[in-house]
Protein backbone atom coordinates (compact mmCIF):
# COMPACT_ATOMS: atom_id res chain seq x y z
CA UNK A 1 0.00 0.00 0.00
CA UNK A 2 2.97 2.14 0.73
CA UNK A 3 4.45 1.38 -2.14
CA UNK A 4 1.73 1.76 -4.18
CA UNK A 5 1.24 5.49 -3.18
CA UNK A 6 4.72 6.12 -3.22
CA UNK A 7 5.59 5.15 -6.99
CA UNK A 8 2.43 7.02 -7.83
CA UNK A 9 2.77 11.11 -7.10
CA UNK A 10 -0.70 12.40 -7.68
CA UNK A 11 -1.21 9.52 -5.13
CA UNK A 12 0.62 10.68 -2.06
CA UNK A 13 -0.55 12.27 0.02
CA UNK A 14 2.12 14.62 0.95
CA UNK A 15 2.63 15.27 -2.79
CA UNK A 16 -1.05 16.13 -3.21
CA UNK A 17 -2.05 19.72 -3.42
CA UNK A 18 -4.33 21.08 -1.10
CA UNK A 19 -7.75 20.69 -2.08
CA UNK A 20 -8.24 24.61 -2.42
CA UNK A 21 -5.13 25.10 -4.83
CA UNK A 22 -7.55 22.29 -6.90
CA UNK A 23 -10.74 24.32 -7.31
CA UNK A 24 -8.68 27.30 -7.53
CA UNK A 25 -6.88 25.91 -10.82
CA UNK A 26 -9.98 24.60 -12.39
CA UNK A 27 -11.49 28.04 -11.33
CA UNK A 28 -8.27 29.04 -13.57
CA UNK A 29 -9.04 26.52 -16.36
CA UNK A 30 -12.49 27.39 -16.46
CA UNK A 31 -11.91 31.02 -16.87
CA UNK A 32 -8.92 30.74 -19.81
CA UNK A 33 -11.52 28.75 -21.58
CA UNK A 34 -14.11 31.45 -20.96
CA UNK A 35 -11.92 34.16 -22.77
CA UNK A 36 -10.38 31.86 -25.84
CA UNK A 37 -14.56 31.29 -26.50
CA UNK A 38 -15.21 35.15 -25.94
CA UNK A 39 -12.32 36.02 -28.42
CA UNK A 40 -13.54 33.33 -30.79
CA UNK A 41 -16.96 35.01 -30.59
CA UNK A 42 -15.50 38.28 -30.84
CA UNK A 43 -13.77 37.20 -34.37
CA UNK A 44 -16.22 35.20 -36.10
CA UNK A 45 -18.51 38.46 -35.59
CA UNK A 46 -15.71 41.12 -36.79
CA UNK A 47 -15.69 38.30 -39.89
CA UNK A 48 -19.01 38.05 -40.53
CA UNK A 49 -19.64 41.94 -40.55
CA UNK A 50 -16.55 43.15 -41.79
CA UNK A 51 -17.49 40.98 -44.84
CA UNK A 52 -21.06 41.68 -45.01
CA UNK A 53 -20.44 45.52 -45.24
CA UNK A 54 -17.21 44.84 -47.62
CA UNK A 55 -19.97 43.04 -49.75
CA UNK A 56 -22.24 46.17 -49.49
CA UNK A 57 -19.98 48.19 -50.09
CA UNK A 58 -18.06 46.76 -52.76
CA UNK A 59 -22.01 47.56 -54.73
CA UNK A 60 -20.92 50.80 -55.14
CA UNK A 61 -24.55 51.99 -54.82
CA UNK A 62 -23.80 53.42 -50.68
CA UNK A 63 -23.54 56.99 -50.81
CA UNK A 64 -22.20 57.20 -47.01
CA UNK A 65 -21.92 60.86 -47.61
CA UNK A 66 -25.92 61.26 -48.13
CA UNK A 67 -26.25 59.72 -44.59
CA UNK A 68 -24.29 61.99 -43.00
CA UNK A 69 -25.58 64.60 -44.74
CA UNK A 70 -29.01 63.63 -43.10
CA UNK A 71 -27.69 61.84 -40.30
CA UNK A 72 -28.74 64.85 -37.03
CA UNK A 73 -32.43 64.13 -38.92
CA UNK A 74 -32.33 60.40 -38.50
CA UNK A 75 -31.02 60.45 -34.87
CA UNK A 76 -33.02 63.09 -33.99
CA UNK A 77 -35.67 60.49 -34.68
CA UNK A 78 -34.47 58.20 -31.66
CA UNK A 79 -35.75 60.07 -28.98
CA UNK A 80 -39.52 59.42 -30.09
CA UNK A 81 -38.64 56.08 -30.75
CA UNK A 82 -37.59 55.53 -27.31
CA UNK A 83 -40.57 57.94 -25.86
CA UNK A 84 -42.89 56.01 -27.86
CA UNK A 85 -41.44 52.75 -26.29
CA UNK A 86 -40.92 53.32 -22.95
CA UNK A 87 -44.61 54.58 -22.64
CA UNK A 88 -46.08 51.78 -24.66
CA UNK A 89 -44.48 49.12 -22.29
CA UNK A 90 -45.39 50.83 -19.43
CA UNK A 91 -49.52 51.00 -20.50
CA UNK A 92 -48.87 47.74 -21.60
CA UNK A 93 -48.11 46.57 -18.06
CA UNK A 94 -51.25 48.53 -17.27
CA UNK A 95 -53.52 46.18 -19.65
CA UNK A 96 -51.74 43.35 -18.83
CA UNK A 97 -52.01 43.46 -15.00
CA UNK A 98 -55.63 44.14 -15.35
CA UNK A 99 -56.14 41.48 -18.01
CA UNK A 100 -54.02 38.76 -16.05
CA UNK A 101 -56.58 39.06 -13.00
CA UNK A 102 -59.20 38.78 -15.29
CA UNK A 103 -57.77 35.56 -16.59
CA UNK A 104 -57.73 34.07 -12.94
CA UNK A 105 -61.14 35.35 -12.48
CA UNK A 106 -63.73 32.66 -10.86
CA UNK A 107 -66.37 35.21 -11.94
CA UNK A 108 -67.38 34.20 -15.39
CA UNK A 109 -67.94 37.55 -17.23
CA UNK A 110 -64.91 39.09 -15.49
CA UNK A 111 -62.91 36.15 -17.51
CA UNK A 112 -64.76 36.26 -20.50
CA UNK A 113 -64.13 39.76 -21.07
CA UNK A 114 -60.67 39.56 -20.11
CA UNK A 115 -59.98 36.48 -22.68
CA UNK A 116 -61.91 37.65 -25.53
CA UNK A 117 -59.64 41.04 -25.33
CA UNK A 118 -56.61 38.88 -25.21
CA UNK A 119 -57.98 36.55 -28.20
CA UNK A 120 -59.21 39.61 -30.23
CA UNK A 121 -56.08 40.99 -29.96
CA UNK A 122 -54.04 38.42 -30.60
CA UNK A 123 -56.02 37.21 -33.36
CA UNK A 124 -55.78 39.72 -35.82
CA UNK A 125 -52.69 41.71 -37.00
CA UNK A 126 -51.07 44.80 -35.09
CA UNK A 127 -50.54 46.86 -38.31
CA UNK A 128 -54.39 46.56 -38.86
CA UNK A 129 -54.79 47.71 -35.10
CA UNK A 130 -53.00 50.67 -35.52
CA UNK A 131 -54.61 51.66 -38.74
CA UNK A 132 -58.15 50.78 -37.25
CA UNK A 133 -57.16 53.27 -34.08
CA UNK A 134 -55.91 55.83 -36.59
CA UNK A 135 -58.33 55.80 -39.40
CA UNK A 136 -61.08 53.64 -38.48
CA UNK A 137 -62.18 55.52 -35.30
CA UNK A 138 -62.35 59.45 -36.69
CA UNK A 139 -65.49 58.09 -38.77
CA UNK A 140 -67.39 57.90 -35.63
CA UNK A 141 -65.68 61.77 -34.68
CA UNK A 142 -63.11 59.73 -32.74
CA UNK A 143 -59.79 61.68 -33.21
CA UNK A 144 -57.26 60.25 -31.59
CA UNK A 145 -53.59 62.64 -31.55
CA UNK A 146 -50.81 60.45 -33.66
CA UNK A 147 -49.23 60.15 -30.12
CA UNK A 148 -51.83 58.99 -28.56
CA UNK A 149 -53.30 56.27 -31.01
CA UNK A 150 -49.86 55.51 -31.59
CA UNK A 151 -49.49 54.43 -27.96
CA UNK A 152 -52.38 53.41 -27.37
CA UNK A 153 -52.28 50.94 -30.11
CA UNK A 154 -49.22 49.55 -29.10
CA UNK A 155 -49.48 49.11 -25.14
CA UNK A 156 -53.19 47.45 -25.94
CA UNK A 157 -51.68 45.15 -28.42
CA UNK A 158 -48.45 44.12 -26.13
CA UNK A 159 -50.81 44.17 -22.99
CA UNK A 160 -52.69 40.82 -24.26
CA UNK A 161 -49.44 39.13 -25.13
CA UNK A 162 -48.82 40.37 -21.43
CA UNK A 163 -51.57 39.12 -20.09
CA UNK A 164 -50.60 35.64 -20.54
CA UNK A 165 -47.32 36.07 -19.34
CA UNK A 166 -48.42 38.09 -16.13
CA UNK A 167 -50.83 35.22 -15.48
CA UNK A 168 -47.94 32.76 -15.61
CA UNK A 169 -46.11 34.62 -13.39
CA UNK A 170 -48.93 35.25 -10.69
CA UNK A 171 -49.64 31.06 -10.52
CA UNK A 172 -46.21 30.69 -10.54
CA UNK A 173 -46.37 31.94 -6.58
CA UNK A 174 -46.77 28.82 -4.95
CA UNK A 175 -50.10 27.85 -3.55
CA UNK A 176 -48.89 27.59 -0.46
CA UNK A 177 -47.96 30.93 0.30
CA UNK A 178 -51.28 31.38 -0.14
CA UNK A 179 -52.06 29.40 3.07
CA UNK A 180 -49.06 30.77 4.95
CA UNK A 181 -50.59 33.95 4.20
CA UNK A 182 -53.87 33.35 5.16
CA UNK A 183 -52.04 31.97 8.47
CA UNK A 184 -50.80 35.23 8.84
CA UNK A 185 -54.38 36.87 9.24
CA UNK A 186 -54.41 38.01 5.38
CA UNK A 187 -57.88 37.89 3.65
CA UNK A 188 -57.93 36.78 -0.16
CA UNK A 189 -57.64 39.55 -1.68
CA UNK A 190 -54.80 41.06 0.80
CA UNK A 191 -53.20 37.70 -0.17
CA UNK A 192 -53.24 38.78 -3.78
CA UNK A 193 -52.13 42.78 -3.08
CA UNK A 194 -49.63 42.08 -0.67
CA UNK A 195 -48.54 38.51 -1.61
CA UNK A 196 -49.00 37.34 -4.95
CA UNK A 197 -48.73 40.79 -6.76
CA UNK A 198 -45.59 42.18 -5.14
CA UNK A 199 -44.14 38.49 -6.34
CA UNK A 200 -45.38 38.12 -9.70
CA UNK A 201 -44.07 41.21 -10.70
CA UNK A 202 -40.65 40.24 -9.46
CA UNK A 203 -40.93 36.61 -11.61
CA UNK A 204 -41.92 38.56 -14.97
CA UNK A 205 -39.73 41.65 -15.16
CA UNK A 206 -37.19 39.85 -17.03
CA UNK A 207 -40.40 38.77 -19.21
CA UNK A 208 -41.19 42.65 -19.53
CA UNK A 209 -37.62 43.63 -20.45
CA UNK A 210 -37.88 41.26 -23.62
CA UNK A 211 -40.98 42.39 -24.67
CA UNK A 212 -39.48 45.87 -24.45
CA UNK A 213 -36.92 44.92 -26.84
CA UNK A 214 -39.89 43.83 -29.33
CA UNK A 215 -41.70 46.90 -28.83
CA UNK A 216 -38.44 48.56 -29.90
CA UNK A 217 -38.77 47.26 -32.94
CA UNK A 218 -42.64 47.20 -33.57
CA UNK A 219 -42.60 50.80 -32.67
CA UNK A 220 -41.45 51.56 -36.18
CA UNK A 221 -45.32 50.62 -36.63
CA UNK A 222 -46.27 54.15 -35.22
CA UNK A 223 -44.70 55.67 -38.75
CA UNK A 224 -48.08 54.62 -40.18
CA UNK A 225 -49.86 57.32 -38.11
CA UNK A 226 -47.48 60.10 -39.02
CA UNK A 227 -44.81 60.10 -36.05
CA UNK A 228 -41.80 61.10 -37.50
CA UNK A 229 -39.72 58.44 -35.25
CA UNK A 230 -36.72 56.90 -36.73
CA UNK A 231 -38.25 54.98 -39.43
CA UNK A 232 -40.61 57.50 -40.39
CA UNK A 233 -37.76 60.14 -41.16
CA UNK A 234 -35.37 57.54 -43.08
CA UNK A 235 -38.33 56.18 -45.19
CA UNK A 236 -39.47 59.81 -45.98
CA UNK A 237 -36.41 61.04 -46.88
CA UNK A 238 -34.92 57.56 -48.72
CA UNK A 239 -38.00 57.51 -51.01
CA UNK A 240 -37.73 61.45 -52.14
CA UNK A 241 -34.40 61.04 -52.95
CA UNK A 242 -34.42 58.15 -54.51
CA UNK A 243 -31.95 56.11 -51.64
CA UNK A 244 -34.18 53.15 -49.78
CA UNK A 245 -31.97 51.07 -49.90
CA UNK A 246 -29.00 53.68 -47.76
CA UNK A 247 -32.13 54.71 -45.64
CA UNK A 248 -33.35 51.49 -44.83
CA UNK A 249 -29.92 49.72 -44.13
CA UNK A 250 -29.45 53.01 -41.79
CA UNK A 251 -32.58 52.33 -39.81
CA UNK A 252 -32.02 48.40 -39.47
CA UNK A 253 -28.62 48.89 -38.38
CA UNK A 254 -29.52 51.89 -35.38
CA UNK A 255 -32.73 49.33 -34.43
CA UNK A 256 -29.91 46.40 -33.96
CA UNK A 257 -27.82 48.54 -32.15
CA UNK A 258 -30.58 49.96 -30.00
CA UNK A 259 -31.47 46.56 -29.29
CA UNK A 260 -28.19 45.00 -28.23
CA UNK A 261 -27.92 48.04 -25.85
CA UNK A 262 -31.17 47.05 -23.97
CA UNK A 263 -30.46 43.23 -24.26
CA UNK A 264 -27.04 44.08 -22.36
CA UNK A 265 -29.48 45.58 -19.38
CA UNK A 266 -32.09 42.99 -19.64
CA UNK A 267 -29.28 39.85 -19.42
CA UNK A 268 -28.14 41.50 -16.47
CA UNK A 269 -31.86 42.09 -15.11
CA UNK A 270 -32.49 38.27 -15.22
CA UNK A 271 -29.16 37.13 -13.91
CA UNK A 272 -29.74 39.41 -10.43
CA UNK A 273 -33.68 38.04 -10.62
CA UNK A 274 -32.69 34.73 -11.19
CA UNK A 275 -30.43 34.72 -7.74
CA UNK A 276 -33.50 34.12 -6.05
CA UNK A 277 -34.61 31.25 -7.90
CA UNK A 278 -31.87 29.09 -5.39
CA UNK A 279 -34.71 27.84 -3.35
CA UNK A 280 -38.14 28.44 -4.31
CA UNK B 1 -53.65 8.42 31.90
CA UNK B 2 -55.85 11.64 32.32
CA UNK B 3 -53.36 12.56 35.44
CA UNK B 4 -51.97 15.66 33.73
CA UNK B 5 -55.18 17.03 31.73
CA UNK B 6 -56.89 16.79 35.04
CA UNK B 7 -57.83 20.62 35.58
CA UNK B 8 -56.34 21.53 39.20
CA UNK B 9 -57.41 24.94 40.69
CA UNK B 10 -53.88 25.92 41.10
CA UNK B 11 -52.99 25.76 37.16
CA UNK B 12 -52.68 28.40 34.93
CA UNK B 13 -55.72 29.79 33.01
CA UNK B 14 -56.93 27.12 29.93
CA UNK B 15 -55.74 28.95 26.97
CA UNK B 16 -56.68 26.43 24.08
CA UNK B 17 -59.22 23.45 24.52
CA UNK B 18 -60.47 21.24 21.90
CA UNK B 19 -63.01 18.73 22.71
CA UNK B 20 -63.91 16.13 21.13
CA UNK B 21 -62.96 17.41 17.54
CA UNK B 22 -63.87 15.82 13.88
CA UNK B 23 -61.68 17.10 10.73
CA UNK B 24 -62.37 15.87 7.57
CA UNK B 25 -60.29 16.66 3.82
CA UNK B 26 -63.51 16.24 2.30
CA UNK B 27 -65.16 12.84 3.24
CA UNK B 28 -61.63 12.08 4.41
CA UNK B 29 -61.57 12.30 8.29
CA UNK B 30 -58.64 13.09 9.58
CA UNK B 31 -59.68 13.51 12.92
CA UNK B 32 -61.48 11.04 14.96
CA UNK B 33 -62.27 12.93 18.49
CA UNK B 34 -59.48 14.74 19.80
CA UNK B 35 -59.27 16.56 23.29
CA UNK B 36 -56.59 18.40 24.01
CA UNK B 37 -55.85 21.29 26.51
CA UNK B 38 -52.98 23.90 26.48
CA UNK B 39 -52.57 26.47 29.15
CA UNK B 40 -50.80 29.30 29.77
CA UNK B 41 -47.10 29.53 29.71
CA UNK B 42 -47.03 26.09 28.92
CA UNK B 43 -45.11 24.38 25.85
CA UNK B 44 -47.01 21.57 25.15
CA UNK B 45 -45.76 18.63 22.30
CA UNK B 46 -48.10 16.64 20.10
CA UNK B 47 -45.82 13.33 18.60
CA UNK B 48 -47.10 10.55 16.53
CA UNK B 49 -46.05 9.20 12.80
CA UNK B 50 -46.82 10.59 9.66
CA UNK B 51 -50.45 10.96 9.08
CA UNK B 52 -51.11 10.64 12.71
CA UNK B 53 -53.27 14.07 11.81
CA UNK B 54 -50.72 16.42 14.20
CA UNK B 55 -50.76 19.28 10.79
CA UNK B 56 -54.95 19.37 10.71
CA UNK B 57 -55.03 19.48 14.52
CA UNK B 58 -52.87 22.87 13.97
CA UNK B 59 -54.62 23.67 10.98
CA UNK B 60 -58.15 23.30 12.87
CA UNK B 61 -57.13 25.54 15.48
CA UNK B 62 -56.06 28.35 13.43
CA UNK B 63 -58.96 28.26 11.05
CA UNK B 64 -57.42 27.14 8.13
CA UNK B 65 -59.90 24.10 8.48
CA UNK B 66 -62.64 23.68 10.31
CA UNK B 67 -64.00 20.87 12.50
CA UNK B 68 -67.01 19.44 11.35
CA UNK B 69 -67.85 17.95 14.65
CA UNK B 70 -66.62 18.84 18.39
CA UNK B 71 -65.45 22.44 19.39
CA UNK B 72 -62.29 24.43 19.48
CA UNK B 73 -62.25 27.09 22.57
CA UNK B 74 -59.50 29.43 22.85
CA UNK B 75 -59.23 31.59 25.92
CA UNK B 76 -62.78 30.80 26.66
CA UNK B 77 -64.07 31.54 23.18
CA UNK B 78 -66.00 29.17 21.08
CA UNK B 79 -63.30 29.41 17.45
CA UNK B 80 -64.43 26.39 15.98
CA UNK B 81 -66.05 28.53 12.85
CA UNK B 82 -64.04 31.28 13.06
CA UNK B 83 -62.02 32.51 9.98
CA UNK B 84 -57.85 32.18 10.02
CA UNK B 85 -57.24 36.20 9.69
CA UNK B 86 -60.00 36.60 12.35
CA UNK B 87 -57.81 34.05 14.88
CA UNK B 88 -54.25 36.03 14.21
CA UNK B 89 -55.80 39.31 15.64
CA UNK B 90 -57.14 37.29 18.73
CA UNK B 91 -53.54 36.23 19.08
CA UNK B 92 -53.05 32.61 17.29
CA UNK B 93 -50.05 32.44 15.22
CA UNK B 94 -48.77 29.42 13.35
CA UNK B 95 -45.96 28.35 11.60
CA UNK B 96 -47.10 25.58 8.77
CA UNK B 97 -45.86 22.84 7.90
CA UNK B 98 -42.79 23.45 5.32
CA UNK B 99 -41.47 27.23 6.26
CA UNK B 100 -43.59 28.35 3.17
CA UNK B 101 -41.73 31.99 3.23
CA UNK B 102 -42.28 34.30 0.50
CA UNK B 103 -39.75 33.57 -1.68
CA UNK B 104 -39.59 36.37 -3.59
CA UNK B 105 -40.08 38.74 -0.73
CA UNK B 106 -37.31 39.85 1.32
CA UNK B 107 -36.42 38.82 4.27
CA UNK B 108 -37.37 42.08 6.20
CA UNK B 109 -40.58 41.89 3.88
CA UNK B 110 -41.32 38.92 4.59
CA UNK B 111 -41.38 39.93 8.61
CA UNK B 112 -43.15 43.06 7.33
CA UNK B 113 -45.97 40.63 6.50
CA UNK B 114 -46.19 39.04 9.16
CA UNK B 115 -46.98 42.01 11.34
CA UNK B 116 -50.12 42.51 8.78
CA UNK B 117 -52.35 42.92 11.38
CA UNK B 118 -50.67 45.44 13.52
CA UNK B 119 -50.00 49.15 12.71
CA UNK B 120 -46.51 49.98 11.37
CA UNK B 121 -44.86 51.42 13.89
CA UNK B 122 -45.57 48.29 16.07
CA UNK B 123 -44.77 46.22 13.21
CA UNK B 124 -41.07 48.37 13.23
CA UNK B 125 -40.21 47.82 16.66
CA UNK B 126 -41.11 43.91 16.20
CA UNK B 127 -38.74 43.35 13.13
CA UNK B 128 -35.91 44.49 15.59
CA UNK B 129 -36.89 42.24 18.65
CA UNK B 130 -36.71 39.36 15.40
CA UNK B 131 -33.29 40.27 14.64
CA UNK B 132 -31.67 40.05 18.02
CA UNK B 133 -33.47 36.87 18.68
CA UNK B 134 -32.38 35.49 15.20
CA UNK B 135 -29.30 37.93 14.23
CA UNK B 136 -28.60 35.67 10.83
CA UNK B 137 -31.84 37.79 9.62
CA UNK B 138 -30.48 40.72 10.43
CA UNK B 139 -27.88 40.14 8.04
CA UNK B 140 -30.05 38.70 5.66
CA UNK B 141 -32.66 41.50 5.83
CA UNK B 142 -32.34 42.80 2.18
CA UNK B 143 -31.56 38.99 0.85
CA UNK B 144 -35.31 37.35 -0.86
CA UNK B 145 -36.40 34.53 1.43
CA UNK B 146 -36.37 32.35 -1.69
CA UNK B 147 -32.19 32.55 -1.09
CA UNK B 148 -31.73 31.63 2.43
CA UNK B 149 -30.45 28.13 3.92
CA UNK B 150 -33.03 25.84 4.71
CA UNK B 151 -32.58 26.12 8.59
CA UNK B 152 -32.46 29.78 7.64
CA UNK B 153 -35.91 29.64 5.94
CA UNK B 154 -37.18 28.12 9.02
CA UNK B 155 -35.92 30.77 11.17
CA UNK B 156 -37.86 32.68 9.26
CA UNK B 157 -40.99 31.15 9.28
CA UNK B 158 -40.78 31.15 12.76
CA UNK B 159 -40.12 34.66 13.05
CA UNK B 160 -43.09 35.51 10.86
CA UNK B 161 -45.34 34.08 12.77
CA UNK B 162 -44.16 35.51 15.66
CA UNK B 163 -44.65 38.74 14.66
CA UNK B 164 -48.07 39.02 15.00
CA UNK B 165 -47.15 38.89 18.49
CA UNK B 166 -49.10 35.46 19.40
CA UNK B 167 -50.47 34.35 22.58
CA UNK B 168 -50.48 31.49 21.60
CA UNK B 169 -48.08 29.88 18.81
CA UNK B 170 -48.38 26.92 16.60
CA UNK B 171 -45.40 25.43 15.27
CA UNK B 172 -45.56 22.61 12.87
CA UNK B 173 -41.91 20.61 12.75
CA UNK B 174 -39.78 23.49 12.61
CA UNK B 175 -36.66 21.36 12.73
CA UNK B 176 -37.79 19.69 9.24
CA UNK B 177 -34.60 18.80 7.09
CA UNK B 178 -32.34 21.14 9.38
CA UNK B 179 -28.49 19.68 10.42
CA UNK B 180 -28.47 18.61 14.48
CA UNK B 181 -26.74 21.47 15.52
CA UNK B 182 -29.35 23.83 13.89
CA UNK B 183 -32.57 21.65 15.34
CA UNK B 184 -30.84 22.37 18.96
CA UNK B 185 -30.94 26.20 17.61
CA UNK B 186 -34.35 25.87 16.51
CA UNK B 187 -35.37 23.95 20.14
CA UNK B 188 -33.15 26.58 22.42
CA UNK B 189 -35.15 29.69 20.28
CA UNK B 190 -38.44 28.06 20.97
CA UNK B 191 -37.52 28.02 24.93
CA UNK B 192 -36.53 31.32 24.60
CA UNK B 193 -39.86 32.72 23.04
CA UNK B 194 -41.67 30.73 25.41
CA UNK B 195 -39.66 32.34 28.88
CA UNK B 196 -40.58 35.61 27.48
CA UNK B 197 -44.53 34.69 27.88
CA UNK B 198 -45.74 32.74 24.52
CA UNK B 199 -47.35 29.63 24.73
CA UNK B 200 -45.97 26.85 22.81
CA UNK B 201 -48.00 24.09 21.04
CA UNK B 202 -45.07 22.28 19.47
CA UNK B 203 -45.66 19.53 16.40
CA UNK B 204 -42.53 17.69 16.12
CA UNK B 205 -40.46 14.21 14.59
CA UNK B 206 -38.00 14.80 17.08
CA UNK B 207 -40.15 13.46 19.14
CA UNK B 208 -36.90 13.26 22.24
CA UNK B 209 -35.77 16.88 21.91
CA UNK B 210 -39.16 18.23 21.49
CA UNK B 211 -40.70 16.46 24.80
CA UNK B 212 -37.36 17.37 26.59
CA UNK B 213 -38.26 21.23 26.23
CA UNK B 214 -41.92 20.72 26.55
CA UNK B 215 -44.07 20.43 30.17
CA UNK B 216 -47.07 17.68 28.67
CA UNK B 217 -47.37 15.80 25.51
CA UNK B 218 -50.03 13.99 23.79
CA UNK B 219 -49.49 10.90 21.16
CA UNK B 220 -51.49 10.50 18.31
CA UNK B 221 -52.63 7.86 16.42
CA UNK B 222 -54.89 7.73 13.69
CA UNK B 223 -56.72 10.50 14.35
CA UNK B 224 -56.81 10.23 17.81
CA UNK B 225 -54.95 11.06 21.14
CA UNK B 226 -53.79 7.88 22.15
CA UNK B 227 -51.81 8.80 25.49
CA UNK B 228 -51.58 12.34 27.33
CA UNK B 229 -49.16 12.93 30.16
CA UNK B 230 -46.52 14.95 31.19
CA UNK B 231 -43.24 15.31 29.08
CA UNK B 232 -40.93 13.61 31.34
CA UNK B 233 -43.50 10.29 31.84
CA UNK B 234 -44.01 10.16 28.21
CA UNK B 235 -40.53 10.38 27.66
CA UNK B 236 -39.84 7.67 29.80
CA UNK B 237 -42.53 5.27 28.29
CA UNK B 238 -41.96 2.36 27.11
CA UNK B 239 -44.48 2.37 24.15
CA UNK B 240 -43.58 5.77 23.28
CA UNK B 241 -39.77 4.95 23.21
CA UNK B 242 -40.43 1.93 21.37
CA UNK B 243 -43.29 3.79 18.81
CA UNK B 244 -41.22 7.17 18.32
CA UNK B 245 -37.79 7.52 19.94
CA UNK B 246 -36.84 4.50 17.89
CA UNK B 247 -35.57 2.04 20.48
CA UNK B 248 -36.47 -1.60 20.19
N1 LIG C 1 -55.26 17.96 1.73
C1 LIG C 1 -55.57 16.71 2.13
N2 LIG C 1 -56.50 16.00 1.46
C2 LIG C 1 -56.82 14.76 1.86
N3 LIG C 1 -56.29 14.14 2.90
C3 LIG C 1 -55.36 14.78 3.61
C4 LIG C 1 -54.96 16.10 3.25
N4 LIG C 1 -54.02 16.51 4.13
C5 LIG C 1 -53.85 15.48 4.99
N5 LIG C 1 -54.66 14.44 4.68
C6 LIG C 1 -54.76 13.18 5.41
O1 LIG C 1 -55.09 13.44 6.75
C7 LIG C 1 -54.35 12.60 7.63
C8 LIG C 1 -53.62 13.45 8.64
O2 LIG C 1 -52.66 14.26 7.96
P1 LIG C 1 -51.72 15.30 8.68
O3 LIG C 1 -51.10 16.12 7.63
O4 LIG C 1 -52.48 15.99 9.74
O5 LIG C 1 -50.65 14.32 9.32
P2 LIG C 1 -49.35 14.68 10.16
O6 LIG C 1 -49.51 14.01 11.47
O7 LIG C 1 -49.11 16.12 10.16
O8 LIG C 1 -48.24 13.91 9.32
P3 LIG C 1 -46.74 14.31 9.01
O9 LIG C 1 -45.93 13.92 10.19
O10 LIG C 1 -46.40 13.46 7.83
O11 LIG C 1 -46.70 15.76 8.70
C9 LIG C 1 -53.44 11.79 6.74
O12 LIG C 1 -54.02 10.50 6.60
C10 LIG C 1 -53.42 12.49 5.45
O13 LIG C 1 -53.30 11.58 4.39
MG1 LIG D 1 -47.66 17.29 9.36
Amino acid sequence: MTDFAAQQPGLDPLAMPPPGAIVEDIRQARRRAGVRFALAFALTWIVLVGGMALAIASTGRVHPDFIAEHLPFFLGGIPLTIFVSVASIIFATGFALIGALGRISRNPVIYGIASLYVSLVRGTPLVVQIFFIYSALPQFGIVLPAIVAGVFALSFNYGAYMTEIFRAGIQAVPRGQLEAASALGMTERHTMRRIVLPQAVRIVIPAIGNEFIAMIKDSALVSFVALQELFWRTRTVGAANFASFETLLFAAIVYWVLTIFFSLFQERLEKRMAQSDRRP
Amino acid sequence: MAIATEPRTSAPELVLELQNVHTYYGRIRALQGVSLEVRKGEIVTLIGANGAGKTTILKTISGLLHAREGQVRFQGADITQRAAHDLVKLGIGHAPEGRRIFSRLTVYENLQMGAFTRTRAEAQEDVERMYSLFPRLRERSRQQGGSLSGGEQQMLAVARALMSRPSVLLLDEPSLGLAPILIQEVFSIIQEINTRGTTVLLVEQNALQALNIAQRGYVLQTGRVIKADTADRLAADPDVRRAYLGEI
